[in-house]
């Protein structure tokens, strides 16, 4: 219980960089990335506006990291950044900000707002302004392995479950396998049938994988809440694992953050680049079918959209992959406005799903993904982030929207040519 | 001859009343008169009876006497000045040394308070004003003492006006203007180096008809001469207006009559009548000719910036104190980069590790 | 003092001393970002980037269909302020007499009716700018005293440029003495307000193309 706006301050000095200094020397607070956030379009609540959710972070550049700032904190011009201060944002880093980054795509002098709110969680954190729903489940994740309090043996649990479902066998903890996957935990208590879609792709297509009992959980709430020393001891159990099974590469689950995490992060986290390379599953999926090795038959015959996860297509570069996936098993794929690097989010990432505090919040901006389905007008949508779908799904039950919302991977499993494995 | 009205004298010289009156059309309207003030014009100058005037010369180079008297044939103007009462003008008068002096108090005498007093040149002040004395006196003391008795005073040329060459940096003989000195009468300043004498003759009609000042601008000179700015009423004005610029004064450019910003032209700041009247009885004028206007009826034109700067340019180099910021810029840039850096690290090594145990309070 | 001597305070020593503010105050901001650097990204870039920050910095520069839609005004206003500001700035040739005194570079004049009829679009799209700004709950809520400051310092020079231009109100001679102040006082507090983004929004947009197409986004 030691969190303090000392340490909160001192974490804000130490994120402060170039990138950060350019964009706040930059902003002429036109307010268009208001007009890119969901939480402000569906509010209509200026303090949404995404620049102004750094303001502390700010305030702690212009006055510990400029000249002039400097001056006026000598002459007593300015007033330090209190803790109540901190107090009064957090609404706005975490409750308000699900770091999908579409206002870093908007702002007109190249603003990267998301990246600030990244690094201005950090200082949130250490100050104890985290809200309770992130900070307990990055307590389970740290202390159970997993922010749902999933353990190995929920996890062997589902893959029997699976192995009966599809008759095959699941590895785990096979060495020197091409690739390791791992879940998220919403996938292995609400949607076990990923693990089941794995299993039979990966037959067809003849992929040597393995699952790790050691680190299975791919979700990392160290990121979410912006505590890095936290996510460094989350995202080292899967490369320890990694590393110790010798495999070659690790895949990613259909979860955004954990991809950004594993992805991205990882390595600045630990300090060092991997020995194994990381891929989203929708990267691999795409890599399989287009070497032939994943053929797929028939297709979904209703119309059907994609949901793009904010940080795997966005903020993860996975664009054209699951549009590709998606031509070959569906027959009527329609793009929402604003799709691909534009879409909006489903409003419960970046820790706001695991926030109870900002659930009314949630479930208000979710009007913007609403109004993007209404003008669609289709039945089924399909997406590749566990934490989207259940977002999604609570947001379409709360605005009772008849509307189903399928995994791609699942997808593309149930339309796999049903054949043995060439091998 | 004392009790010939001017009407008279101009009719003994040879000009018809028919000239006379176009002459007032005229000068009416350069003055900016009405058409209808054209015979009140007439009327009141015909009558006027030889106005006792004197003519004093300071620090001056006679120009602007010459301007005024060196027509090539004996114009109105010209003409008009035969008809005042110039009892006192060292250069014109046949008179010299005392019986000039002489002649000069007497008619101040005579006159006392109605004389109108005409200054070319300007007052030398530093040492006791004896950089230009007259006759053993200064022309401080001079100034001070026909003043006194003046009527008004017409300030002519724009060392009489503004201080002009004399005054210019660093000014060494402490030279100033008429209207520094004299603070208790009418002045009317008619600058140019030297000033239009169409511009010069118009003030004084002005002043014999109606026997008051004309309409004067801030800085004491008629607006009716003096209103608009030369760039303004510029044949010249369209190129400008086209973007088309002479570049050197012997381009293409310069020979098809473009622009003459570039070369310095200080026509956008110079108010004066030479546009519209020109010189030489209408025969061209110093843009006409191919050289921008230096602004010689504006203050201090000669430490005004340049005469061949453009007049959007600096006056002075800012090279030295532009180097000299960068370098104190970069040095302090350094400075404070060091200190931020040091910040940061020190900001590092206070860094105590996040558990989750620490995330709360 | 009179207009004339204001008229050479300002192409003089006013002049020298407003260059050298805003080169100093420009430099040392610019050292301030750089010297703060970046650590090294350990991650491994996609390898087929479809942008980088140099993309990013041009591209940057057209809106993507629904911020057109969500922030038409703002937009457009933007657009028509910026280009006409830099067309009355770079294109009128007493403004390049200037430049090229200053620089040595220079380029071929606009004709000064189209200049004057820019300006005026230049200060509507302002006066918009400011009435959207007061209005908008959004950029109301963003603004304190240095936004109104800036839009202040913007707007002088364009309007005694005009005032000077067609002898509005004042004597040309000290509508150019003020047009000139008015434009030193824009580079004094140039480095030391969100004008900076003239030049660090090149900056900003180089790091946030390099961070996206790190990940294989063009942003």
């Amino acid at each position: 219980m030691s969190a303090s706006l000392q340490k909160g301050l001192n974490a804000f000095r130490e994120v402060m960089d170039a990138p950060i200094a350019s964009f706040f020397s930059s902003c002429v607070h036109c307010g268009m990335c208001a007009d890119a956030c969901l939480f402000y379009t569906e509010t209509g609540d200026p303090k949404y506006t995404p620049i102004h959710k750094l303001e502390p972070l700010r305030r702690v550049w212009q006055q510990e990291y400029t000249l002039t700032g400097r001056l006026g904190r000598m002459l007593g011009l300015s007033q330090p950044v209190s803790d109540d201060e901190l107090a009064a944002w957090s609404e706005l880093v975490y409750d308000s900000c699900t770091l999908c980054g579409r206002c870093s795509m908007v702002c007109p002098v190249g603003n990267d707002i998301t990246y600030m709110v990244r690094k201005m969680r950090e200082g949130m954190s250490a100050a104890g302004h985290a809200p309770e729903g992130i900070i307990g489940a990055t307590k389970r994740t740290i202390e159970l392995g997993s922010p749902m309090g999933v353990k190995l043996q929920a996890l062997q649990a589902q893959i029997r479950g699976q192995e009966a479902e599809t008759g095959l066998t699941i590895p785990v903890d096979v060495q020197g396998a091409d690739y390791m996957a791992l879940l998220s935990s919403m996938e292995i208590i609400n949607f076990p049938e990923y693990l089941g879609a794995l299993a039979r792709i990966f037959h067809q297509a003849g992929v040597s994988w393995t699952l790790s009992s050691e680190a299975f959980e791919a979700t990392n709430s160290g990121i979410q809440i912006g505590a890095s020393d936290i996510a460094r001891e989350i995202v080292a159990r899967i490369v320890t694992a990694a590393e110790k099974l010798q495999v070659k590469n690790v895949i990613s689950p259909e979860c955004g953050h954990a991809f950004t995490a594993l992805r991205w992060e990882g390595p600045n986290l630990i300090g060092r680049p991997y020995k194994f390379n990381v891929i989203h599953i929708l990267e691999l999926l795409d890599e399989l079918r287009s070497s032939g090795r994943l053929k797929t038959s028939g297709k979904e015959d209703a119309a059907l959209t994609f949901h793009d996860p904010c940080q795997i297509v966005r903020r993860g570069g996975v664009v054209q992959q699951p549009r590709v996936l998606l031509g070959a098993v569906a027959s009527d794929f329609r793009e929402m406005p604003d799709h691909g690097v534009m879409n909006w989010c489903c409003g419960g990432g970046g820790g706001v799903s695991a926030n109870e505090r900002a659930e009314h919040l949630r479930l208000t901006s979710f009007k913007r993904k609403k109004s993007q389905l209404d003008e669609l007008g289709v039945q089924t949508m399909v997406t590749a982030c566990a934490n989207c779908r259940i977002v999604l799904e609570e947001g379409l039950e709360h605005y009772n929207m008849n509307v189903k919302v399928v995994g791609l991977t699942e997808l593309v499993a149930e339309h796999l040519v049903e054949q043995e494995s060439a091998k | 001859m004392a009790d010939e009205t001017l009407l008279d004298i101009l009719k003994r010289r040879g000009i018809s009343r028919r000239s006379f009156l176009q002459f007032c059309a005229a000068t009416t309207s350069l003055l900016a008169l009405p058409p209808s003030m054209a015979a009140v014009v007439a009327e009141s100058l015909g009558k006027v009876r030889r106005p006792a005037v004197i003519w004093l010369s300071f620090q001056e180079c006679t120009g602007c006497t010459e301007s005024l008297t060196r027509a090539h044939s004996p114009s109105i103007e010209s003409l008009i000045f035969d008809a005042i009462s110039l009892d006192y003008h060292h250069t014109l008068q046949a008179a010299s040394g005392h019986a000039a002096e002489e002649a000069r108090e007497q008619s101040m005498k005579a006159d006392w308070g109605n004389y109108l007093l005409i200054v070319d040149g300007s007052i030398p002040l530093k040492d006791g004003g004896v950089y230009s004395t007259i006759a053993g006196i200064s022309n401080l003391q001079m100034l001070e003492e026909a003043a006194a008795g003046a009527a008004a005073i017409v300030a002519v040329g724009t060392c009489a006006a503004f201080g002009g060459l004399p005054h210019a940096r660093p000014n060494p003989t402490g030279a100033v203007a008429v209207s520094d000195i004299i603070k208790d009468k009418p002045i009317i300043n008619v600058p140019g180096c030297p000033p239009v004498p169409a511009v010069m003759v118009g003030v004084l009609a002005h002043y014999l008809t109606f026997g008051s000042l004309p309409d004067l601008d801030a800085l004491g000179r008629p607006r009716a001469f003096y209103g608009e700015s030369i760039h303004d009423r510029c044949y010249r004005r369209p190129f400008y207006d086209q973007g088309k610029f002479a570049k050197t004064f012997d381009d293409a450019g310069a020979r098809d009559g473009w622009c003459l910003f570039e070369l310095g032209c200080k026509g956008p700041t110079t108010h004066n009548a030479c546009a519209t009247t020109k010189w030489n009885g209408g025969t061209s004028w110093p843009v006409q000719s191919g050289h921008g206007c230096i602004g010689c009826s504006e203050p201090d034109f000669w430490d005004a910036g340049g005469f061949y700067k453009a007049l959007s340019t600096p006056v002075d180099s800012v090279t030295g104190a532009a180097t000299a910021a960068l370098a104190v810029g970069a040095a302090a840039g350094v400075a404070i980069g060091i200190a931020n850096r040091q910040r940061k690290a020190r900001a590092r090594a206070e860094h105590q590790t996040v558990t989750i145990a620490d995330l709360e309070k | 003092m009179s207009d004339m001597d204001l008229l050479l305070w300002a192409r003089g020593p006013g002049l020298g001393m407003a260059v050298a503010i805003f080169l100093f105050g420009m430099t040392l901001r610019l050292f301030e970002i750089y010297s703060l650097g970046r650590k090294r990204d350990l991650s491994t870039p996609r390898s087929n980037s479809p942008g980088s920050g140099w993309r990013t910095i041009y591209a940057r520069s057209l809106p993507h269909a629904d911020t057109w839609r969500r922030s038409a005004l703002t937009i457009i206003a933007g657009f028509v302020f910026h280009i006409g500001l830099f067309i009355v700035l770079l294109f009128l040739l007493p403004h390049i007499e200037l430049i090229r005194a200053l620089t040595g570079l220079s380029w071929p004049a606009l004709p000064t009716p189209l200049i004057d009829l820019v300006t005026v679009i230049t200060l509507i799209s302002l006066i918009v700018i400011l009435v959207h700004r007061l209005m908008d709950p959004v950029k109301r809520f963003l603004s304190g005293f240095g936004d109104y400051l800036v839009w202040t310092v913007t707007f002088l020079p364009l309007l005694t440029g005009y005032m000077a231009y067609h002898h509005l109100l004042l004597d040309y001679t000290l509508l150019l003495a003020l047009h000139i102040l008015s434009a030193e006082l824009l580079l004094v507090v140039f480095p030391f307000t969100k004008l900076t983004h003239t030049f660090t929004l090149f900056i900003a947009r180089w790091y946030n193309g390099d961070i996206a197409a790190r990940k294989g986004v063009a942003s």
